[in-house]
């Protein structure tokens, strides 16, 4: 499988620049999702590595050769569309062999690999049906279907499960992730849905606003978000962020903010030595704040628990710190009742900060 | 009247102007013509005064080789200038379905000829193909390669030509419109597939297209029938009986041969043809009707 790179890509759409020289290189056979909000220029990205947008500047390399001025067809990949993309007018046998048909390649062949491929997704049934006989996720599964016939290289995937309801997503987001260990080839997902990309991929690009703002595996960026931007994308219920100032005192860093005061570790200490007296973002995931009603306050903050929402085994709990809303994660049965002043320590090695102005990651 | 039944009464209410026009207008002389069609009618008699003949008329014009004549050149006008429209004007949105600049003008210049009173065409096509003057024979003898005799020994081809410069912008624009409404991403899965411009068409594009061109090509079809101005206004029939199309000898029978009751008989032949068409337009609907909702059952069903 090839590798593939992209260098200093750029989209115009008339005098607007959406896609800011975008440098990213995809390892062998790797999963890949891009991550974003809705306009961050994720599928335009994908758009143009498939040959579907025209590249305003910069290159796309496969295996070090250039491409972006060949037709999609000269491309080597498949693709898997948001609303599936089927051909209304054929059955779903046609639909997966069209490619295969188009190529002249031998009938045994043809239905060799079909029979394989439908076996593979549960569709043997349905080969003679429609698009507009089957559900949707049976069409989700004719459209990777037709994808995995093509025996293509390059897989990409445009949102391909943003059209199905949440319970058929969970599965066919599962049945993903199982056809990803047994075909082995470059894939490149995109997708708004971050715990997608946080199951699915090898690697995650975070993008906004037409550039990449930090790539990595899952693991990487969600503990070392680069900046608020990542940290507050990455993770469910996402990240609180507090406004504090960090002073010394004797011989302690100290983070300070309406409502709490947080002394520093060792560690924290020396890493936050030239910042004293300047005003930083605290950011704390929700599940890193534990209940304990024995904390000490200088490693702990004081919250007035206003909302419950039960989801199950785990609860959020939405409370109030100084005007600011923090979000709680944890276990539903832990004795609380709303309306109560509660203490919850945090373990300053979990704790993120930003720089208030560039959004940056400190140290 | 209580207010609910006013209420309930409303939509008809608004329906009325609309059906008393269409019963003045429609209803009323379809059913003269009906009547008529069965009694030996002389323009000079009132319809009362007339003698019944039964079936009379139909049967001689079943068996009038001029009838016959007539009806052939209809059908071969009608068959020759819808098929050579339709692959004119499905080939030309075919080849405008796309982002150029001055693209809007273009399809606007392209649509103009439907918008001219079919008189007017008439009588621009009759100076245009004019043996001496007209802009035809003066180019060709200008070129040294002599002149052609129009709408003489040429009239049904010069009146197919008219016409297909008339009518091939009406299927021009629904087929655009129907190349536009098709999905995109299939059209772009087909590029990724690997099909090249031709393929995508002949694969994708036209099988799409399909239900909305068998419509417009039978619309078309029922128009043809009932051409009457441009051919009259250009060559009113002949020469001989070479372009006497059906509305033309309908309107002959009743003027000049003073045949009303074989007049109205044969417009009942034509209206049994289009009703035909009609018929075939409306049963392919609810054909692709029926099949839709089928295809809706079994997905909800069928899981």
């Amino acid at each position: 499988m090839p590798s593939i790179q992209l260098q200093q890509l750029t989209k115009l759409y008339g005098n607007l620049e959406v896609l800011h020289g975008i440098d990213l290189e995809m390892q062998d056979a790797e999963f890949t999702v891009l991550v974003g909000p809705s306009g961050c220029g994720k599928s335009t990205t994908l758009r143009m590595i498939a040959g579907l947008e025209t590249v305003s500047s910069g290159e796309i390399f496969v295996d070090g050769k250039p491409i972006s001025h060949l037709e999609p067809k000269d491309r080597d990949l498949a693709m898997v569309f948001q609303d599936y993309a089927l051909y209304p007018h054929m059955n779903v046998a046609k639909n997966m062999s069209f490619a295969l048909r188009l190529q002249k390649r031998p009938k045994k062949e043809i239905n060799k690999k079909i029979s394989e491929v439908a076996e593979m997704l549960g569709l043997t049934d349905y080969l003679h049906r429609k698009p507009a006989e089957l559900s949707g996720g049976q069409r989700q599964r004719v459209a990777m279907g037709r994808a995995l016939t093509r025996d293509s290289s390059t897989f990409l995937f445009d949102e391909p499960l943003s059209n199905l309801d949440a319970k058929l997503r969970t599965q066919m987001r599962a049945e993903l992730a199982m056809m990803r260990k047994r075909v082995h080839k470059n894939m490149i997902y995109v997708t708004h849905d971050q715990i997608e990309a946080m199951t699915l991929a090898d690697r995650i690009v975070v993008m906004s606003g037409g550039y990449i703002q930090q790539q990595g595996t899952p693991e990487h960026l969600f503990k070392h978000p680069i900046n608020k931007f990542v940290a507050g994308f990455l993770g469910t219920p996402p990240m609180n962020f507090l406004k504090a100032d960090i002073s010394r005192q004797a011989d302690r860093t100290v983070l300070a903010g309406p409502g709490f005061s947080l002394q520093c570790d060792n560690q924290a200490t020396a890493k936050l030595a030239n910042f004293s007296g300047s005003q930083v973002d605290l950011g704390i995931r929700p599940s890193d704040l534990i209940f304990d009603p024995a904390a000490d306050s200088a490693e702990s903050l004081q919250l007035h628990v206003e909302l419950s929402e039960y989801i199950g085994a785990q609860s959020v709990l939405i409370c109030d710190c100084a005007g600011e809303k923090i979000m709680v994660e944890l276990k539903s049965d832990t004795p609380i009742a709303l309306g109560e002043q509660l203490k919850f320590r945090i373990n300053m090695a979990d704790v993120h900060l930003f720089d208030p102005a560039s959004e940056h990651a400190l140290v | 009247m209580s207010y609910s039944t006013l209420n309930r009464l409303t939509p008809y209410i608004f329906l009325v102007p609309a059906l008393v026009i269409m019963a003045i207008a429609l209803i009323y002389p379809l059913g003269y013509m009906v009547y008529g069609s069965f009694r030996s009618w002389d323009p000079s008699q009132a319809l009362p005064d007339t003698d019944f003949v039964g079936l009379a008329n139909y049967i001689s014009l079943w068996n009038d080789p001029n009838f016959h004549e007539s009806l052939m050149v209809t059908l071969k006008f009608a068959f020759s200038v819808v098929s050579i429209e339709m692959v004119i004007g499905v080939g030309l949105a075919l080849l405008l379905d796309r982002n150029l600049r001055g693209m809007s003008l273009l399809r606007t210049l392209f649509i103009l000829p439907m918008m001219i009173a079919p008189v007017v065409v008439g009588l621009m096509w009759r100076y245009m193909y004019h043996p001496s003057v007209g802009i035809f024979n003066r180019s060709l003898e200008g070129m040294g390669l002599g002149s052609v005799d129009w709408l003489g020994q040429h009239a049904l081809l010069s009146v197919v030509i008219a016409d297909i410069w008339q009518w091939t912008p009406f299927i021009f624009i629904l087929s655009l419109a129907a190349l536009q409404s098709l999905p995109r991403s299939a059209l772009e899965a087909a590029r990724i597939d690997g099909a090249t411009g031709w393929q995508q068409i002949i694969h994708i594009k036209l099988p799409l297209m399909m239900p909305v061109l068998i419509v417009t090509c039978l619309l078309r079809l029922i128009d043809a029938f009932k051409v009457l101005e441009v051919i009259l206004v250009m060559t009113e029939g002949g020469p001989g009986l070479s372009t006497e199309i059906l509305a033309l000898r309908i309107s002959r029978t009743a003027t000049e041969f003073r045949e009303l009751g074989v007049a109205a008989a044969m417009s009942n032949y034509l209206l049994m043809l289009l009703l035909l068409l009609t018929i075939m337009m409306l049963a392919y609907n609810k054909v692709l009707e029926v099949r839709a909702a089928r295809a809706r059952r079994i997905a909800e069903e069928g899981l």
